[in-house]
Parts: structure tokens; sequence; C-alpha cells
């Protein structure tokens, strides 16, 4: 690839495809050029010394946005970095992600944030921050959030665990409304919870597994709920897994709170039966649940309960997940399935979809036009030129071996998925051409 | 007949026929172990391990003590004072033992799975549940069974007892995987499981459960039972999470002398061991002639040589399904 003469990417086009996004579905020629998009019509000729990008059959869309992904740096460099972490997003088709503060140190000051955007700065798709809602995740006093808003940071959470006490949510709500960043929540009561390793019902029970009730997951959403009508903030709900948490945020939403929520693809995919092997590649947390939850949990983002799909990507070293199933570090790989896997298993359109990888978390984590941002938004000229082309008809069969991503704890080896990345453009560089990583 | 499995990790791995077939074989070890020399050369060549990551007394002499008069070599490593201390993964402690040359290994794990998950990484070696969490303990049952039906006039005449005999197992039947494995051997010889217990010690879920009644009543189900299996209350259950204290549990689930006066003349009381008297066993009761907890230990170590018979020793030394 011949790169201009100023450091920008070459002039790119993208050939024979149609274009979707928010604003519906076009056949168009799209030319790229600077980093931005220069021109989007129905026949373009590429301008001499371009690149050509074939997107015959395919969909052009604007990159995909994770809200959830563990880049494990700093502290688990073994099982993800910054760098592997981006390129195995980019072969998924994003082109941002939000990394979680759940690293070692915890992503609580700004010396953390800046240590792991300064790492972000040059890797293969935008790496946004979220930092921690308390000081080392330990649920007992504020981060310093107005310094780390400061920083760019739009996202709290400490996730891996909920904020237990409702007091020091409830504070941590009206600090964050006057700073116009939004809290996330891992719901989780911890003393409902208590050790479980699975989702507790028949399975666990069978199993003499240590389960987690959906109550632990509900408890939580439903204070979060009450303490957002109290403060007027606003709550974005991290991984929701039961009919019960789908219900309640619907509920909230048609009361007009300030609510949003994400889900992973795993809990649309797998159910707490795939258990029954004592495989920790199926620990979670939450946890797989049966399928009356998967159902509802598709269900809600049929109808727009929830808000976008996000990964949940959480390496782990092999050797961790050979322990024994309760020891096991709960988490599975997200990046490179996800999109395949919301085409395989939800029965939804594929802008629908599109909405839920791309536009809907953008707008969410800050991250879309509208909020100042690059990603998520229409494809047209002018715009960042953040994009993936996605085969959607293409199947695949996932191969463990030839991941990104420098962990292999995926439950998806050998499964067989329809929807595919061919092609997937950051500021302009094609970072993935014909489903390889370039960089 | 479908051939034994080849490793024991549940009863769920047993069909009644299985069953039946392990009785029957363990009946021989029985006429072994009343001889003057208890020794068969049955195992001679074999190498056995156990591999406890839990405490255990009796499980493991049990164990050791049927490898033994099968005259196989036994291997024990005490997780403890093995590499498993100095940070080896059970992985490599699993590929290690079978590197060595073992025929099978008898492990007990505090975690429910672990047996499934060393099965997984074996080639040759056939894995024994010795009890792992809060899942299984398939020979404890299989002992159970044993016992039960010498009792009940041993050999095809015991064992067709089975069909219809209400069984009540009674205690702390989420966290023991000695009720596991117990409900599903009773239910696959055709009895009646009664399941007895306050709602904290129950698991979350019955669904699927070869369980025809749950209830908190002891008293109504005592008259009606032909076996009456306790199970030890984990002092730690009885801290105020589970069961407010170990005297209200006593109150509404041990087998006083009172309750034991209720059970009919042939009915007969099972217990694991070891016994905590005075909580869900009165002393005296642990002592009548119908409590069969002795007999029960000795029956352990010839069920424990026919399951490592039928895993091991209708297979030539080397190991037939070895390359």
């Amino acid at each position: 690839m011949s790169d201009s003469t100023d450091g920008l990417p070459a002039t790119v086009l993208i050939r024979g495809g149609t274009v979707v996004d928010r604003d519906g579905e076009r056949r168009a020629d799209v030319l790229i050029e600077s980093g931005r998009v220069a021109a989007v019509d129905g026949d373009l000729t590429a301008p001499r010394g371009a690149t050509v990008l074939e997107a015959g059959g395919c969909v052009v869309a604007p990159g995909l946005v994770d809200l959830h992904t563990h880049l494990r740096q700093p502290g688990r460099e073994e099982s993800e970095t910054v760098e592997s972490g981006a390129r195995a997003a980019s072969l998924g088709g994003f082109t941002a992600v939000v990394a979680m503060p759940n690293t070692e140190p915890a992503l609580d000051s700004a010396e953390a944030v800046r240590h792991v955007l300064q790492l972000g700065a040059g890797v293969s798709a935008e790496v946004a921050v979220a930092a921690a809602i308390t000081v080392g995740r330990a649920g007992e006093r504020l981060a310093p959030m107005a310094e780390l808003a400061g920083l760019g940071v739009r996202l709290f959470t400490d996730d891996g665990a909920g904020v237990q006490s409702a007091g020091l949510m409830r504070r941590a709500f009206e600090y964050a409304t006057d700073l116009g960043v939004i809290l996330a929540q891992h719901c989780e009561d911890s003393s409902l919870a208590a050790a479980g390793a699975m989702h507790e019902g028949a399975w666990s029970s069978r199993l003499g597994i240590p389960g987690m009730p959906s109550a632990a997951e509900e408890v939580m959403v439903a204070r979060d709920i009450a303490l957002a009508r109290t403060t007027g903030g606003r709550i974005h709900f991290l991984h929701l897994s039961t009919a019960g948490s789908v219900e309640l945020v619907g509920r909230a939403k048609r009361e007009g709170l300030a609510v949003t929520a994400e889900a992973a693809p795993h809990h649309f995919s797998l159910t707490d039966g795939c258990v029954a092997g004592y495989d920790p590649l199926f620990k979670v947390n939450p946890p797989l649940r049966p399928a009356d939850d998967v159902a509802a949990v598709k269900a809600g983002l049929a109808d727009g309960t929830i808000d976008a799909i996000a990964t949940d990507h959480a390496p782990h070293a092999p050797e961790l997940k050979d322990l024994p199933f309760d020891q096991a570090p709960p988490g599975m790989l997200g990046l490179e399935t996800a999109l395949a896997l919301a085409i395989t298993e939800l029965d939804l359109p594929l802008a629908t979809v599109l909405g839920l990888l791309s536009w809907q978390p953008a707008a969410i984590a800050g991250l879309d036009p509208a909020s100042g941002g690059e990603h998520g938004g229409p494809v047209a000229a002018g715009s960042a030129a953040n994009l993936c082309v996605i085969d959607p008809t293409a199947t695949w069969t996932v191969d463990l071996s030839r991941l990104a991503s420098r962990s292999r704890n995926s439950p998806y080896g050998g499964r067989t998925l329809t929807g595919q990345v061919r092609h997937t453009l950051f500021r302009g560089e094609p970072v993935v051409v014909d489903g390889e990583a370039r960089r | 007949m479908s051939p034994f499995p080849a490793h024991l990790l549940s009863m769920d791995d047993l069909d009644a026929e299985d069953i039946a077939e392990v009785l029957r074989v363990a009946d021989s070890f029985v006429e072994v172990g009343r001889r003057a020399n208890p020794k068969v050369p049955t195992l001679r060549g074999r190498t056995v391990a156990t591999l406890f990551f839990e405490d255990s007394t009796r499980t493991r002499m049990s164990f050791e003590t049927a490898a033994k008069r099968m005259s196989a070599d036994v291997l024990s490593f005490a997780a403890g004072s093995s590499s498993v201390k100095k940070g080896e993964s059970l992985r490599d402690t699993i590929e290690t033992i079978e590197a060595i040359g073992i025929d099978s290994v008898i492990i007990r794990h505090g975690s429910s799975g672990v047996p499934a998950q060393v099965a997984r990484w074996v080639d040759h070696c056939s894995v024994i549940n010795a009890g792992d969490g809060w899942h299984q303990h398939p020979t404890q049952a299989l002992l159970d069974l044993y016992t039960v039906r010498q009792a009940f006039g041993g050999g095809d005449v015991g064992l067709a007892r089975f069909e219809g005999l209400q069984v009540v197992i009674v205690g702390d039947i989420r966290h023991s995987r000695v009720a596991r494995s117990q409900i599903t051997a009773y239910a696959a010889l055709g009895a009646q499981v009664t399941l007895v217990a306050p709602a904290t010690l129950l698991p979350p879920s019955l669904e699927g459960w070869p369980v025809v009644t749950v209830t908190h009543d002891l008293d109504k189900v005592l008259p009606k039972a032909d076996v009456v299996s306790l199970l030890r209350v984990q002092a730690e259950r009885g801290s105020g999470e589970f069961v407010p204290t170990l005297r209200e549990y006593t109150a509404g689930y041990g087998l006083t002398v009172r309750r034991a006066a209720a059970l009919h003349p042939d009915a007969v009381i099972l217990h694991p061991g070891p016994i905590v008297r005075g909580v869900e066993i009165a002393s005296e009761v642990a002592e009548l002639p119908a409590a069969l907890i002795t007999e029960q230990v000795s029956n352990g170590v010839a069920i424990r040589m026919a399951v490592l018979f039928l895993l091991l020793g209708q297979v030539p030394v080397g190991g037939a399904h070895r390359v």
C-alpha cells in the first residue's frame, strides 16, 4: 500500500458495495481521501494511485464500536495488550473500543488513564478508556472523576464488580451529573452472588456448582433505576443477562429515565446447559442463563430495550482456563466473533444489527459525531473514514489458532457462523483487507 | 450388555445393568475379604494412584486397601506435600502422573467437575471420582446400595427389593455429593426417593431429579421408610446462614431415639460417616442393629475392588486401548 507524503493514508476506493448506515441503505461506491470520506456515489472512478477494495455483495457500514473490551494492559499482558486487542477489534470490524478499567492497577487515576490512552494512540482502532467509579474498584471512595473526565473519559464503571453500597452509588450519580459522563454498572449483588460460579438453577443444582441467582443481577438493576430516578442521573447497564433485568430496563425507559443497556453475544447464543462438561471456557460473568433468559435478551435487542451489543471481550491465559471450574476466572473472547454471532443468532435486519453494534454504542460512549467523535456516523462526504465492509452471507468456521487475540478462550472454536468482515478502515487506512490484518 | 465405562465420574455413567454388575462382582470380593489372606493377584503389575486434594481418611484408606488386596501397586499423592503446593497446575500434575505410567487415578477434589476435566486430559488412564465438590461420590452410593441389598437378602433377592423401596435421605442435600450420587443410584434401581431437609439445605432446583417427595416433615415420612440415609451436617452450615443452630437442626431433622422408635422393624439406617453423634444421629441410634454404618465401611472396600476390577481388571496389563 502506498502512503501519501504527509503520512496520511492513501486514497482508497471501496467499490461495488451497498452502504448501510443510520440513514438507510443505498448502492454506492465510497471514496476516501486523507482519512475522510470524500464521496459516496453510485459509480465512482478510482483516482490514479488509489487503493481499490472490492465490496461486491458486501455491505459498507460505519465501523463497529465496542462498549466493553478488556485489553488487560497494564498488568495482564500475557493474555492481551492494547495492540493485540486492537488488532482483534479491527478483524472483528470494530474501529473503536472502550477499554474497561479492571486492569492491574485499576484505571482509577489520571496517570493510569493517560498510560492506556498513550498505548492506544498508535494502534489499529480508537481506544477510549472507561475509568473506575471508585478507587481501586474497591467500592469505598469515589475515584477522581472530574480529573478523569478532563482527560476525555466518558464512561465510569467498576466492571468486574458492581458498586455494592447504594449510598456511595447515589453520590456517584450526583457527582457524575455535572461532568457530562455516564455511569455503567456491572449489576451483581455480591451477597446474593456469593461464591457462585454459574447461573443458579437446574444445571447448577445437578452439577453441584455454586450458583448465582438471577436476582443477584436484578436487585442491582432495580436499585440503580431507583437511584437514576432519585438523582436524575444517567446509567448504562452492562451485559444484561436475565429476563427480569430486560423487563426492568424496559419499564424504566417507558418511564422516561435516562437508562441504556447492552447485551453480550454469549448471552444470546449460549445457555447454562453449556456448562455440563465443566469446561471453564463457558464460565463468564454474568453467567450463561437458561433459554428463557436468552429469548428475553434477543427480544430486548429486537424491540430496542437493549441499545447495544457489547462483546465483554475478556482474554485469559490458557492455564487459567485449565483450573477447576469454580476457581477459573470468568470471561471469554468476543471481538472477532461478535458480528457473526449477531448475524447468525439474531433474526434481525442487518441495519438493526449494525445499529446495535455501531451507531447506538457510539452514541452511548460519546464517540459519535454528535458528541464530537468519529464513529458510528453516516457514511457521507466529510465524515471520518472509520468503516467496515461486511459480507453478510459468507460462512466461516471459527479457528482459534487464527485469532489475533493473545488468548484462545473462545467457546466458539469450530463453530460455523454467517457474516464475515472483509475490510476495516480506521481513519482511512485499510487495517484489515480481505480478512487479513495489515498491522 | 454395553461395555463398562472407561471412567467412573458420576452415577450417571452407570445404568441399572452396570450397577448390578458392580454389586455382583463385589460379592466375590466380600468373600475374598473374609479369607485369612485377603489378597488376590487380579491387578498385579497395575499401578493405581490416589490423588486427594481434600483431606479424607476413610475414603482414601478404603481405595488403597482395595487396590492392595488386588495386588496393584499404589501411589499416594497428597496435594499438600507434592509439587501442587509449589504452584504446579492440576493439568501438569495429571500429565506427569500419566507419564509415570499409572493405570488409574483416584481423585478427590473440593471443586465439582475436576474428575471430568481430568478425564479429558488423560489418554489411557482410568479416572475414578472419589468425591468432587458438591457433585458426586459414586463409590459411596454403590457401597450404600450394596449394604441395603445385603440387608434385604443379598444377591438377586436383595436386588429385586429396590423396586418400590422407600428411601428417605435426610440432611444437607444442597452441599452433598453423596446425596447427588445416592439419588441417581437408588432411582436407577427403582426405589422411591424422598428428600427431607429445610429449604436452605435443598438444591435451588430439583428439576429433572428422580425424586418422588420433598418434605421438611421427617416424622411424617419415617414410619413408611425402608431405608433412612442420613447426611453429615457440616458444622459451618449450622453457623446461622443455612440453619440457625445445630440444636434447631437436630430438633427438626436429627434421628433421635424417639424418631428411631417410629421406624418399622425391617428398616435400616445408613450414614456415609464420619457421624456427628448428637446432631444428625443420636448416639444410641447409631448403635442399633438397624444402623449399618460399620457394614458400609467394610463393604466399601469390596465395592472399590469391584470398580477397579471392572475398570482395569478386564484389560490385559499394558492396556488394550493403549497405543
